[in-house]
């Protein structure tokens, strides 16, 4: 409300500066700060002569032994002066829309930087980090883009851990019973059982979406740790499902370091980026697209223009749920390839802040997933490089940067107008 | 006793009083079957009844996942039938006999429902101010972890030492959820959100100090502390073979202490008018930003002491890393069994503390999980915050409809 008020001051003052331009400002001391630490902390606070070697293929790939060895210390005065040079830059206030570019360009140099000056002295597999990128932010993605059919829709949906969970588990035990169609038809019906759920509850009860919420994870977890203490570990071929294996695409999976990244996965992952471009085509370009925002922007006017807000919100929670079921199918048969008690270990809770990270849309929920799985394939390589920092500082990154930006310190993300607002028809 | 779930809009602040139930209702078939009056009976027939339910549905998930019976289903039905139906008897028979059938018991009891009133009564505290605290967990974690390092680092009589760490501990969880209800009142961040996220934060956090010098045990490589001083270890009450401590009493005193500040004090009422509508007790003159900040500074002050009751009270005193437990989410199943009214919450955490030391037993003697707590739990929220469910199965009089919004949108 604040940011419209200010905005039409400005017009009429005009020295005033705009809150883009306050941005870019702020943007700019940050990205300042943080080149200068690199170069302070990573450059010459540093010894000279050790070198970081970056391996950039694998094992399996076609051109085998790739590497790029490079002075951590001068790579990392080099990349400080460049992100000095992109806050200056926005210090300028040109080219407002680059803001966000430039922070993200600031912050993947300094993970650049970063990853040098642990590396230093030794051999790091820098693609490998980079598929094992795109896979640990699969189930966050599909996590998100759970979220996002729902709160489009102006449905909260706290219950995305339960979600994936549960599929999870039903995908697992069907899949070693009945085989992985079995499994992946269980996992989807399992997603889209626990969204119908959330849209009874919340639509036919008006039951508060966030309890609602809170009880689908409490059952997931309550029901799929009975279900795992009573029958799997008394029947344990109930839990040997059959990986799902990779499919090679020919050709483009030959490409260095992109081919391993993004050429060499299941099928989860390709559908995952099929799904994020469906789901903004749909979302922007379509009459359903159009239906569903109208909903969770104002089910009331959508209401007088004939669209039915009960069956609009049902269907979107639906399909949403069954977006989790996929998510937990990977999880479940290609990720972990067995069912583990509380395997989810909070990621849906990583989607929901992806969801609102990535400011409700469908490629801001693929970004910020990637950052997360990027994140976290950063905290597992230096808890095993075992540099001294501690792990759990990135394992926070997520949260916190979720809770930086509900705050609007770098911008305000702006939710549907109705999320989380029963409809009741008069 | 329906005033926690009255709709947002209502702009008038009085009718926040304790037992007003003034929206002229039709009596309902059992008010009018047991004469009692209707807030009373209405306070308690829905969650007595989701009770039975949730015992029920427990009981036929018992039978189906009874993997024994059901290979024998196919040589001998009534047989199979007649083992599930016993292992339904002995697993709610050893429930029972677990949570109320020997002074260990009810001990156990009592001791489990401890931190259950504390946490309970936090989450209690924000529903009625409108405010929905999801970060229970976190601000255990942390105000424990305040709680804990006084027991470890400060050397002072027992007298000084206890109420000095649960001092730190309010303190400690005070902050964490001050901070959401701060970045509320500020930037409108929704406290849900900020809550959730501060509750990993604050899981990490402790799993990476309890590593570090300052609290782990000498020559340990796990995240687990050293044990803390003898003078900060909240004193047993029935001596030290049983486990429940006079952090009962302070949860019990906890209770009193916050039915005065909601119904009998200034600020309480404060509070209380801006669960009913920020709007209207804003024009009224009062600080809403400053009561946000406030009020979630005292459920997780609350939510603190529950932290230090697990990390000063919970023999061997060495604490791991994960202490709370699930205990941040009971909480909400407790605040809305007890209606967000404290004597309802302590109620409900008896019962909670009741069911899960009982389920402890039940793991134990019966082979069934106490998960099936956990499930038993999400089905009293249900069928407490959508009544018209329960009405429906036992074909009560159907009421007007009460929407249990508790919270607003995200961007509200």
């Amino acid at each position: 409300m604040t940011t419209t008020i200010e905005r039409t001051e400005a017009v009429e003052v005009r020295n005033r500066s705009t809150p883009e331009e306050r941005r870019s400002t702020i943007v700019g001391w940050v990205l300042i700060a943080l080149g200068v630490f690199v170069i302070i902390a990573f450059g010459i606070g540093v010894e000279a002569g050790a070198d970081a070697t970056f391996n950039l293929s694998l094992q399996t790939d076609r051109f085998q032994d790739l590497a790029w060895s490079v002075s951590a210390r001068n790579l990392s005065i080099v990349l400080g002066v460049i992100i000095v040079g992109l806050g200056a830059w926005r210090l300028s206030r040109r080219a407002l829309d680059w803001t966000n570019i430039a922070l993200a360009l600031g912050f993947s140099l300094f993970s650049l930087a970063f990853l040098a000056w642990a590396a230093a002295g030794s051999q790091f597999s820098l693609v490998g980090m980079l598929r094992s990128t795109v896979i640990l932010s699969v189930v966050i993605v599909f996590g998100a883009l759970t979220g996002l059919m729902c709160e489009r829709v102006g449905v909260i949906n706290i219950g995305i851990e339960g979600q994936l969970l549960a599929s999870a588990f039903a995908g697992v035990v069907l899949s070693s019973a009945f085989g992985t169609v079995a499994g992946l038809v269980g996992a989807l019906l399992t997603g889209a059982l626990l969204g119908w759920l959330l849209a009874w509850l919340t639509i036919r009860f008006h039951v508060d979406q966030i309890i609602a919420g809170v009880v689908i994870n409490f059952l997931a977890l309550g029901l799929t740790s009975l279900m795992s203490a009573r029958i799997l570990t008394d029947v344990q071929s109930l839990n040997a499902p059959e990986r799902i294996p990779s499919i090679r695409i020919p050709l483009l999976a030959d490409i260095p370091v992109l081919g391993p990244m993004f050429f060499d996965h299941t099928f989860f992952v390709y559908g995952m980026f099929i799904l994020v471009m469906a789901i903004h085509l749909g979302l922007f370009y379509t009459r359903w697209g159009l239906r569903s925002r109208s909903v969770g922007e104002h089910p009331k006017a959508a209401d007088t223009a004939g669209i039915n807000v009960y069956w609009v919100r049902y269907r979107n929670v639906i399909l949403g749920g069954m977006i989790a079921g996929f998510g937990g199918a990977f999880l479940g048969l290609a990720q972990v390839a067995r069912f583990e008690e509380d395997m989810t270990g909070g990621v849906g809770f990583i989607g929901l802040a992806a969801m609102i990270f990535g400011r409700w849309l469908p490629f801001g929920a693929l970004g910020a997933g990637l950052v997360f799985g990027f994140a976290r394939a950063v905290q597992q390589k230096i808890s095993i490089l075992n540099i001294g920092i501690p792990s759990e500082f990135l394992l926070m990154l997520p949260y916190v940067v979720t809770i930086i930006v509900v705050a609007g310190v770098v911008g305000k993300a702006r939710p549907p107008a109705a999320d989380g607002q029963p409809y009741i028809k008069q | 006793m329906s005033d926690t779930r009255e709709p947002k809009g209502d702009a008038t602040p009085q009718s926040a009083s304790s037992d007003a139930s003034r929206n002229g209702d039709p009596r309902s078939r059992w008010d009018r079957v047991t004469g009692v009056g209707e807030s009373a009976s209405r306070a308690l027939v829905v969650p007595a009844l989701a009770l039975v339910l949730a015992l029920v549905v427990g009981a036929i998930i018992i039978m189906v996942t009874d993997v024994d019976a059901w290979r024998l289903m196919g040589e001998d039905p009534g047989a199979a039938i007649g083992d599930m139906l016993s292992g339904v008897w002995v697993a709610y028979r050893e429930l029972f006999i677990g949570a109320f059938g020997s002074v260990r018991a009810i001990s156990e009891t009592l001791f489990t429902a401890t931190p259950l009133i504390l946490a309970g009564l936090a989450v209690a505290v924000g529903f009625r101010t409108g405010l929905f605290n999801i970060g229970a967990r976190g601000q255990m974690f942390i105000g424990g972890l305040f709680a804990l390092w006084v027991g470890l680092h400060v050397e002072l009589p027992a007298f000084l030492h206890i109420p000095l760490a649960l001092i730190a501990a309010i303190v400690g969880g005070g902050i964490w959820g001050g901070l959401a209800g701060f970045l509320k009142a500020r930037t409108g961040a929704h406290e849900v959100i900020t809550t959730i996220m501060l509750n990993f934060i604050a899981a990490f956090f402790v799993l990476y100090v309890l590593k570090t010098s300052i609290f782990q045990a000498e020559g340990s490589n796990i995240p687990q502390s050293a044990p803390i001083l003898e003078s900060a270890r909240l004193v047993p009450i029935f001596g030290d073979q049983y486990r429940v401590n006079i952090g009962f009493f302070l949860a019990l005193a906890a209770v009193f202490v916050v039915q005065w500040l909601l119904f009998r004090s200034t600020i309480g009422f404060e509070f209380r008018a801006a669960g009913f509508s920020p709007t209207a007790s804003a024009y009224a003159g009062m600080n809403v930003a400053f009561l946000y900040t406030a009020v979630m500074f005292i459920s997780g002050g609350l939510a603190g002491l529950a932290g230090a009751t697990m990390t000063l009270g919970l023999p061997p005193y060495t604490v791991t890393s994960n202490f709370p437990g699930t205990i941040g989410f009971d909480a909400i199943a407790l605040a809305l069994l007890g209606r967000s009214h404290p004597y309802g919450v302590l109620a409900a955490g008896l019962l909670f503390g009741a069911l899960i030391a009982g389920g402890r037993t039940m793991q134990a003697a019966a082979g069934v999980s106490v998960d099936l707590v956990i499930v038993m739990q999400a089905l009293i929220i249900i069928f407490i915050a959508a009544p018209e469910l329960v009405r429906a199965i036992f074909r009560l009089k159907p009421t007007e409809t009460e929407p249990t919004q508790l919270t607003k949108g995200w961007g509200a």
